[in-house]
């Protein structure tokens, strides 16, 4: 996996993005979390969550202009939430803030000039980080400004409190000193005698205080926003100075001051003033928030509004802020709702797995349970497609020989069947050397359907001219989704062969997985869907009762909007009435995709069970796997052909899942029939050399464990060869073991009469031998 | 040795149908993706037959091969 690639996957997930709130602050107080602990009635905790951020809380939870509340999600269903009161209540109730902690002490100081709100937020700033500081203020006593606004609006005892923190971080005050003033220090002397210098010296102009300052035309200093340095090197300056006086925010004074001594810190430490501080500052939130689904509602309002929220009027306010976060495609799929968490941190455990020397892969299972069937993408608001991670993920494995064999083993060799003599056909129609058409009706339908299969086959080759021929076989698909894509490239590769040997003829595929493969894999073939060519059935007669089914379209048809108008226009000549499940674009997948049955059956029934949830009625889709992972949840749900071409069921949408073992006999099934029906070739049925009995039971053990019959009769034909065998002398049974593969297959049977009765099944893949 | 022919667990008795005799706990050497291991499993005595019952091929040796295809 290309790392860089997978930083730009990471990046594209914004679940681990601040919230709107927190984003527009411009010191990124955590206000989710603040109203998360009033939500909780935690007040001293929302009051120390934002001590954390701010360093004199009283003062600004009373004057803070609270920028976060015109973003505020809430306010898109309802009015924002009251983040600027809730803060007031924390400082109210909250108890005094914790103090806090000092880095220990440095050698470098630094002197601030300016007693306010930003020059006091620079020196505590620089404090806590363990720089000694020297703040000169012209007035008498500290933060004048704030000293002459209403005690309602402030009250005396919030200033002291802040003040009192500033006491404990040993900042040394001097009050009733003004730069340049004669006995006072000059700006030089400061930065002569101080490592750094902020200058807080509110608005207007500020000549001759330093003849190294540039200035501006207004006679105020010139200030990089981003860094707060002037044309001196030791000196910044900041806060209500390169304000407009109209326009003064205690919460951007502050931010200048936080701002300044980042950027002292990092001269005194001897690092870069700017790299990496873009995310400094109000910004806009990436953080995607869907709002659907939220009732609106107002805010609380304080019974008595001059004294603001009291605690319990705090906690029904703080009770309306919505859950900000994305996770948009994990509440539309199962498998990335199963491993609670997000992509963002999904790809950086995969990454991790891709790349780990020693040690446990603990994400293989994770990569292998995506059914690659691109909703997330489709839902996610950066597009971010975590199939494609996934996949990558499964090639890189193979690639390193770190794909656990058993993972698609049985899908494997399930599509190296699909490809050998035992259901492979490439056939021009009899007497034809080349054909205008070819059937391709692929592995599943073929194993669930094979009735359906001839049937189509043959309707094809009375409506279509040109001549219409037949491919048996596997798309690759279980190739390209285990990771395997030189095997995968080799399927398309011989595909190809046979399409250009019968005469380049249009491909008409029955499966959509098939389709999707052939138009990606090969694209100068002429690919077309089954739905869009067969003719529709005879229109119902005039009393006949229309019904009602829930379309599912497979998820290989994604943005395959002509194949799914097809299908719908057959369904209505057919005499039905659609019922939609979902928004076209957003369909999902029965949990097969990706071969995630296999690797995960857990994952793959959550998937097939919500979707089977989401209607009553029965469902109609255009995919044998689909219908009978529908069916083996006890959902009732028709395939399109058994309303077009009829089926030899009396209830249809009731038919059992055929399961793995009778996939794999229709399949070989359907080609001897169509060599004997249609070419007229001797292919007789192949008599079983024994014939086995098993009961629903054992065949059920046999499904679960991914056992064919086919796979005991050869175990049991073995141990009848070879005499190699256990024996209960209690109940008869016999025991035999035989390893055709990498897999040891265990059977217990009995002879009767009438053949050999299997009883149960299991299976190992680690060898062993006696010593 | 335990009991000749006792499965696990006790519930089964297995005997090898080709030289008629009781299995016997006996040193066998399981393996997987190049890694082997000692164990005791029930074997035929005679032929060297070994017994994995279905309790260690879904249980035990199940979760080991797991764990040796993530390594």
């Amino acid at each position: 996996m290309d790392p860089r690639s997978v930083r730009e996957r990471e990046a594209q997930c914004t679940q681990e993005s601040p919230p709107a709130c927190t984003a527009a602050c411009p010191v990124h107080v955590d206000a989710r979390a603040l109203v998360d602990k009033v939500q909780k009635g935690d007040l001293a905790g929302g009051l120390s969550l934002l001590a954390r951020h701010v360093p004199f809380p009283q003062i600004v939870a009373r004057l803070c202009p609270h920028p976060c509340e015109p973003v505020c999600k809430r306010g898109e269903v309802g009015e924002p939430v009251r983040i600027g009161a809730l803060e007031r209540a924390c400082a109210e109730h909250g108890g005094p803030a914790p103090p806090r902690v000092r880095q220990p002490r440095k050698r470098k100081r630094a002197a601030v000039v300016g007693g306010g709100l930003s020059g006091l937020a620079a020196a505590a700033e620089l404090a806590v980080r363990g720089y000694p500081v020297e703040v000169l203020e012209a007035g008498p006593a500290l933060l004048p400004r704030l000293r002459g606004l209403s005690a309602k609006v402030l009250p005396a005892e919030a200033i002291e409190a802040d003040l009192s923190a500033l006491d404990r971080l040993e900042v040394v005050v001097r009050c009733g000193v003004r730069v340049g003033d004669p006995g006072a220090p000059t700006v030089d002397d400061l930065a002569e005698r101080f490592d750094a210098v902020y200058l807080a010296v509110g608005p207007g102009p500020a000549r001759g205080l330093s003849a190294a300052l540039a200035l501006a035309g207004d006679g105020r200093i010139e200030i990089d926003p981003l860094t707060c340095a002037t044309s001196h090197p030791k000196v910044f300056a900041g806060g209500s100075h390169r304000q407009a006086p109209a326009a003064w925010s205690s919460i951007a004074s502050l931010q200048d001051g936080v701002r300044a001594a980042v950027s002292i810190d990092r001269l005194l430490q001897g690092a870069s003033l700017t790299a990496r501080r873009e995310g400094e500052g109000p910004l806009e939130s990436r953080l995607y928030v869907s709002t659907k689904g939220f009732a609106p509602s107002r805010a609380v309002a304080p019974a008595d509004p001059s004294r603001g929220y009291d605690r319990e009027e705090a906690v029904r306010e703080a009770g309306r802020c919505l859950p900000c976060q994305c996770l948009e495609c994990v509440k539309v799929c199962e498998y990335l709702a199963h491993y609670k968490s997000y992509p963002r941190r999904y790809i950086r455990e995969i990454y991790n797995n891709d790349t780990i020397l020693m040690g446990a892969h603990l994400a293989n299972r994770m990569v292998n349970s995506c059914t690659l069937c691109g909703l997330c993408a489709a839902v996610c608001p950066e597009k971010l497609p975590m199939g494609e991670v996934c996949l990558e993920a499964r090639q890189s494995m193979v690639a390193k020989g770190k794909m656990p064999p058993s993972t698609h083993e049985f899908a494997l060799q399930d599509m190296a069947f699909s490809l050998g003599p035992g259901f492979a056909l490439a056939r021009p129609p009899p007497g034809a050397d080349s054909c205008a058409t070819l059937f391709f009706p692929g592995c599943q339908l073929s194993g669930s359907s094979p009735d359906q299969v001839a049937e189509v086959y043959a309707r094809l080759r009375a409506q279509l001219p040109g001549g219409v021929g037949l491919f048996l076989g596997c798309c690759g698909a279980p190739a390209r989704w285990a990771g395997r894509e030189e095997a995968f490239r080799g399927v398309l590769c011989s595909l190809e062969e046979a399409w250009e040997r019968l005469g380049r003829p249009v491909i008409v595929t029955a499966c959509s997985s098939c389709h999707k493969v052939l138009r990606e894999g090969l694209p100068q073939v002429p690919v077309e869907p089954l739905w869009t060519r067969l003719a529709p059935p005879p229109p119902p007669g005039p009393g006949a009762r229309r019904r009602s089914l829930a379309i599912h379209d497979p998820c290989t048809t994604r943005g395959d909007v002509a194949v799914q108008e097809a299908v719908r226009r057959l369904l209505a000549q057919a005499g039905v009435d659609v019922v939609e499940l979902n928004e076209r674009g957003l369909e999902t997948c029965c949990g097969f995709g990706g071969l995630v049955r296999f690797a995960n059956p857990e994952v793959a029934g959550k998937m097939v069970r919500r979707r089977a949830g989401e209607s009553a009625a029965d469902y109609v889709t255009y995919c044998a796997t689909c219908r009978d992972s529908f069916a083996r949840e006890g959902k009732r749900a028709l395939h399109l052909l058994d309303l077009l071409v009829g089926t030899d069921q009396a209830d249809p949408a009731a038919r059992p899942d055929p399961g793995l073992s009778r996939r794999r006999e229709n399949r070989a099934r359907l080609k001897r029939r169509l060599l004997r029906e249609v070419w007229g070739e001797p292919a007789g049925e192949e008599g079983a050399s024994v014939e086995l009995e098993v009961s629903p039971e054992v065949l059920a053990v046999l499904e679960r464990r991914m056992i064919l019959v086919e796979d005991v009769r050869k175990v049991v034909e073995h141990a009848e060869r070879t005499g190699q065998k256990l024996e209960d002398p209690a109940t008869g049974h016999f025991l035999a073991a035989h390893r055709p593969v990498e897999v040891t297959y265990w059977v217990e049977y009995s002879r009767t009469d009438r053949g050999v009765v299997v009883h149960n099944a299991y299976s190992h893949r680690m060898q062993v031998a006696a010593q | 040795m335990t009991t000749a022919g006792q499965g696990e667990g006790g519930e089964r008795s297995w005997a090898c149908a080709r030289c008629k005799v009781p299995l016997v706990q006996g040193k066998v050497t399981v393996s997987y993706l190049g890694n082997e291991f000692p164990l005791e499993l029930l074997r035929c005595p005679s032929c060297g037959f070994v017994l994995v019952s279905e309790a260690l091929a879904t249980g035990k040796m199940l979760q080991a091969e797991q764990a040796l295809e993530d390594k």
